[in-house]
């Protein structure tokens, strides 16, 4: 039996609007988990992408705050030029860190952090992008005994940071986008 | 879940930090803190936390690096130009109606946010009637600010920042380039305190007009940010200014009440009156 699923941390970059396109919306407004979202964007300009995907989807879409406690059924982007961390009591934190595989926000970060809080409760998922992102992170939460997915890299808008991924953690569930979203939607229940 | 080893020793090694050394990073924020022990932990080559903290508590040879880890920003000149072009723009009208003045740069790490206020005040022709006081817990980093040298592949990012905030001369006005090192001028620390202040144990020491400190508390947790707040609240004058970083706020704070947003989307604060 799978451990059930409390949270889930997604890691996208190059192609992450499409994808995330085809994930986000399909999440039920009962839904009821916190879902954590890094995307790679330019540091020195406000990232839109919580307005964006607030307007498509029927989950609570918002850019995470320092020290805000988690609420379930929302989507949190991770802001431009800062790390994402999740805590172990459960809150969200920002870190001004060095960058990660030249990432800020990194992956990375919010994996190794979630897999902390987390343990077996936590789902991950690498999505499409041109870089080595996500990688360790992913390896991090399946050794913390939590699932990891990746995006089928033949699919993938850039097939680099899958196939890093499925390279580091080779249990990794590897699926198409549809296949995440209907996983997704039965997280929950598992 | 029982509580994990690595927690365990991660709790005993900021304790033992702190009854040996007074240096107080318990009340830190936890995610960020572990994954710098951790880089610690690797690149100093021990095994675990608790023989990391074995050879902290018997060689103080080991406390400077061990707080390199735990405290070294990489800042920026001019970081976040829309900032500075805030405090020029809507705090030095304010300040210029004093004869004389403090600001205070609180966790100044290498020196980045010094040198960009210092410059920007004696392009508004404040240098002079002002003291600046820059602090931090990291005697490395005071150090390196006190020296104002950076790699000259950074000084392309910091002369754009500083076009950006509003600059009214040019950054190669102040620095000298060589050996691929921008070395800024010696004047502009005419004016500077540098000292080792904690904002987790140590006190007030003056009385400011304006207080930076960016990217700081971010990495406390609230009791910590709360104390902190507390203490620039205490050690600014009356209507004094308070530049926060980008993501941090005053929204949960004890101490919210004592101020009023000056510039609200650049985290500037004012001190009411009374």
């Amino acid at each position: 039996m799978r451990p059930s699923t409390e949270a889930i941390v997604i890691g996208a970059s190059a192609g992450a609007f499409d994808a995330l396109s085809v994930i986000l919306p399909s999440l039920p407004p009962d839904f009821g988990l916190p879902v954590f979202i890094v995307v790679h964007v330019p540091p020195d300009k406000p990232s839109i992408l919580a307005e964006l995907f607030q307007a498509k989807c029927r989950v609570k879409v918002r850019q995470a705050e320092d020290k805000e406690p988690i609420d379930g059924g929302t989507a949190y982007f991770a802001p431009p030029d800062y790390h994402l961390l999740v805590e172990t009591d459960r809150s969200l934190s920002l870190s001004n860190d060095e960058p990660v595989l030249w990432s800020r926000p990194s992956i990375d970060v919010l994996f190794e952090s979630a897999a902390d809080a987390y343990g077996p409760g936590l789902t991950a998922i690498v999505l499409t992008g041109a870089n080595q992102d996500g990688a360790k992170g992913l390896k991090a939460v399946a050794e913390a005994g939590g699932t990891a997915i990746v995006q089928n890299p033949k699919g993938a808008y850039a097939s680099a940071m899958p196939e890093a991924a499925i390279a580091e953690c080779p249990s990794a569930h590897v699926l198409s986008l549809n296949e995440i979203a209907d996983y997704l939607q039965d997280a929950e229940k598992a | 879940m029982p509580e994990r080893t690595e927690d365990i020793e991660m709790r005993l090694l900021l304790e033992g930090l702190y009854q040996r050394y007074h240096y107080d990073f318990r009340h830190y924020a936890q995610a960020s803190l572990r994954r710098r022990l951790k880089q610690a932990r690797e690149q100093m080559g021990f095994r675990s936390f608790s023989a990391l903290q074995d050879s902290l508590l018997h060689d103080p040879g080991m406390l400077g690096p061990m707080l390199s880890y735990l405290t070294v920003q990489v800042s920026e000149m001019f970081r976040d130009p829309s900032y500075f072009r805030a405090v020029r723009e809507q705090v030095v009208p304010h300040l210029r109606t004093y004869p004389s003045l403090k600001v205070w740069i609180a966790g100044c790490s290498s020196g980045e946010e010094l040198y960009s206020f210092v410059i920007l005040f004696r392009e508004e022709g404040l240098e002079q009637r002002t003291l600046f006081y820059a602090t931090d817990i990291n005697q490395d980093a005071l150090r390196k600010a006190e020296a104002g040298i950076y790699d000259l592949d950074r000084i392309q990012l910091f002369t754009e920042n500083h076009r950006k905030s509003g600059g009214k001369s040019s950054l190669s006005d102040y620095y000298s380039a060589a050996y691929g090192k921008a070395s800024f001028d010696k004047s502009l620390r005419k004016q500077v305190v540098f000292s080792d202040h904690s904002l987790v144990t140590d006190a007030v020491f003056a009385e400011m007009h304006m207080i930076s400190c960016r990217n700081v508390l971010i990495y406390f947790d609230h009791v910590l940010q709360d104390r902190a707040l507390g203490l620039f609240k205490d050690s600014l004058a009356r209507k004094g200014f308070l530049g926060l970083g980008s993501k941090e706020s005053m929204r949960f704070s004890g101490h919210a009440a004592w101020f009023t947003d000056c510039v609200r989307e650049e985290k500037i604060y004012q001190k009411r009156a009374e």
